[in-house]
């Protein structure tokens, strides 16, 4: 029982990871990515380069990739996304424009990363060490997705709720029209929210790839995974994400283990659908 | 939110079908040289170059086509009966995964095209859908990298079809027999877990095991089946592990099989047999598994002390520039050089090629006197088992190119 626990609690933290980035582009930015998990790929093939090329730690690879991905994000934005944001006449607009522009954005990333790695599998270990948690045993790199999901969203929530820049990007998630007429940036809040996302997106590529099997075609899994963890917590929420994530976790291992792991996935959209009945606008989701 | 859903599905259906146009005819290439009088041998293929079949495709099928096509045309192109010799012209085709699309694109090869041969795509159901149009057009279809115990049934619906990789049965008597062998000398107890993923492979495999095992005489106390997205195999491992089974089968696919050994080497889990599906004969698994695989078992296997078998691997190494997998890559390879000896001796017309196909002996990287049977190569191994750094093919007493299993499998470090 308490081994399924740590190893539902585990996964979870995997799920949790992958989806806070995108729950806080899409909550305050506005912007569904659906190149999201291709940006999180893009993270993988980095840090397995650094790996095996340079022979530089994964966790090395971390403190290089992160600021790589803020970095870049804010580029995407600036030349991609504001466009958008400026010409579109309401959110729903917007959604639906970044959606198709986020489309084609996988398929630029995807094609890059096929022209330079292939379309073969890769994969390499590290931190593939056993830990004992509480008598279970962990892989010591899964353990690490967990406590980095929890740490840093931990460290977002009291970001997003103790600070006083914290207050403007939720004063933008939550009322972009309004927002302006207190004198914030909207623009800037949306632009730091998105590269927020993919600088999240870059630290779940490098913990993923440390025992994950990757391949350049492979974003829109992560992708998928992640968009149901951000609805199913409520959109732009991360302890949202973090419990939505975890539960996912919990549910598919007691049904791998009690009932049969050939309904995992089953089960995981039965949760899905059974909350969203429930509260349609997911766990911590404002109606 | 529904409304969101439904609209965002409709745009990406539309985005889908759109760019699937632009895809296939963006991904027409024709890399061969052309011969100066522009007379050329074309050949066309549909593979998957993109997608969740890339994988396969990258490490199985493609490489090798580009091989034999380099080879072929560095030594001055296709030899014919009298004589001359004409350069390939390569015609590739993106399938993205799609069995739609690489129907679609074997039938433009075929019509509008009109290329010479055409290759086959890479898996059991690719090679089935496109089985019926390379009947109707002639062209024979030397399906490589299809694992089917059906292709008796086929060679009679399809008389042009030729299987080169065996079927589930072949693979599982051959575990079976080591298996038995093992239980008699007191290696394993007669209990079994199994694990499979819920797509083409496992099914297949799983579907062949389950009765083989039985009448062996073992009791497969844990059998269940995992969907393709899994990628958490703790629990299973666990339950596997608490089922008291000294026989550990998985018939999974390469990211599966993956991380079934890293989590099998973290939980300590090293049952005297530890037998993995597709993934396990790549040359990069060990590196993958980050350390000793010593003794895991999978499907394929190859005999180092074989001169052309080694000679054909360091080939494609030189121009591929990493080394081909150890179970069907040089099947494929293999097919490709009895099509080109066969146009050497019949030339290009396809009904006698294929007729020299079926009757012909040919020389190849599997033997100096390759044979189909009945339009099936049988030649195959069919086991494997990492030794000493390498993937060999194994049976229970070794022999005949085969080395002796050795069990129990020693532990992970």
């Amino acid at each position: 029982m308490l081994e399924h626990v740590v190893n539902g609690l585990v996964l979870g933290g995997t799920y949790a990871l992958v989806a806070m980035g995108l729950t806080i582009q899409y909550g305050i930015a506005r912007i569904m990515n659906l190149s999201f998990g291709d940006t999180i790929i893009a993270a993988c093939f980095a840090t397995w380069l650094m790996f095996t090329g340079l022979a530089l730690s994964p966790i090395l690879a971390l403190v290089v990739l992160v600021p790589a991905g803020y970095a870049l994000s804010l580029v995407v934005y600036r030349f991609i996304m504001k466009p958008l944001v400026d010409r579109a006449p309401d959110e729903g607009a917007l959604e639906v424009d970044s959606i198709l522009v986020t489309f084609g954005l996988l398929f630029v990333i995807q094609g890059v990363l096929l022209t330079l790695f292939g379309g073969g599998y890769t994969s390499y270990s590290y931190l593939n060490s056993p830990v004992n948690v509480l008598g279970t045993t962990v892989a010591a790199n899964r353990l690490l997705a967990l406590a980095l999901s929890l740490a840093i969203g931990a460290a977002l929530v009291v970001v997003l709720f103790r600070t006083r820049w914290g207050m403007t990007l939720r004063a933008v998630a939550l009322a972009p029209q309004s927002a302006p007429l207190y004198g914030i940036d909207t623009n800037r809040a949306a632009r730091t929210a998105f590269a927020i996302g993919g600088a999240l997106a870059c630290t779940g590529g490098v913990v993923l790839s440390m025992f994950q099997t990757f391949t350049a075609t492979g974003g829109v899994v992560f992708t998928m995974k992640a968009l149901i963890v951000v609805i199913l917590g409520g959109k732009g929420s991360v302890p949202g994400a973090i419990v939505a994530g975890l539960l996912l976790g919990l549910v598919e291992t007691f049904v791998a283990a009690y009932i049969d792991p050939g309904l995992t996935l089953a089960a995981v959209y039965t949760v899905f659908l059974a909350l969203l009945l429930v509260r349609p606008n997911g766990l911590f989701g404002k109606a | 939110m529904t409304s969101f859903i439904a609209e965002t599905a409709g745009a990406v259906r539309r985005l889908m079908t759109r760019g699937a146009a632009a895809a296939l005819l963006a991904s027409v290439a024709s890399t061969a040289a052309l011969a100066q009088d522009g007379d050329t041998v074309k050949i066309g293929y549909a593979v998957s170059k993109s997608g969740p079949n890339a994988g396969g495709s990258d490490m199985t099928v493609t490489p090798n086509y580009q091989l034999w096509v380099e080879e072929v045309n560095a030594a001055g192109g296709l030899k014919l009966p009298d004589g001359s010799q004409k350069m390939i012209e390569v015609i590739e085709y993106d399938d993205r995964s799609s069995a739609e699309e690489v129907v679609r694109a074997v039938e433009r090869l075929a019509t509008q095209d009109e290329v010479d041969f055409i290759l086959p795509p890479w898996g059991t159901g690719f090679n089935l859908a496109v089985a019926p149009l390379m009947a109707k057009f002639g062209y024979p279809h030397l399906a490589g990298a299809a694992v089917t115990d059906k292709a008796p049934d086929f060679v009679e619906r399809w008389d042009t079809s030729f299987w080169f990789m065996g079927g589930s049965v072949d693979y599982v008597d051959a575990l079976t027999e080591i298996l038995v062998a093992q239980r008699e000398a007191g290696t394993i107890n007669d209990q079994i877990a199994m694990v499979s993923v819920a797509d083409g492979f496992g099914i297949d495999l799983v579907k062949a095991a389950r009765p083989a095992f039985e009448a062996a005489g073992f009791e497969v106390s844990y059998d269940k089946t995992f969907p393709p997205e899994t990628s958490d195999f703790a629990t299973i491992l666990g339950e596997a592990g608490n089922a008291g089974a000294d026989t550990f089968v998985a018939f999974s696919y390469p990211p599966h099989t993956f991380a079934l050994t890293k989590q099998a080497k973290v939980a300590g889990f090293n049952p005297p047999v530890f037998y993995l599906g597709v993934g396990a004969a790549f040359p990069v698994y060990p590196g993958i598994a980050g350390g000793s695989v010593e003794g895991v078992m999978s499907l394929g296997g190859i005999d180092p002390n074989n001169e052309l078998t080694m000679a054909y691997r360091s080939k494609h190494e030189e121009v591929v520039g990493r080394a081909p997998d150890l179970w069907g890559s040089i099947l494929v390879y293999a097919s490709l050089q009895m099509l080109a000896q066969s146009i050497e001796r019949v030339g290009l017309d396809k009904a006698a090629v294929a007729n020299e196909l079926s009757t012909g002996s040919f020389s190849t990287v599997l033997g100096e006197e390759t044979r189909l049977e009945n339009n099936q190569l049988r030649a195959i191994n069919w086991i494997g088992q990492w030794q000493d750094g390498n993937f060999v093919a194994v049976s229970a007493d070794g022999g005949e190119g085969k080395a002796a299993v050795k069990l129990p499998k020693p532990g992970w470090e």
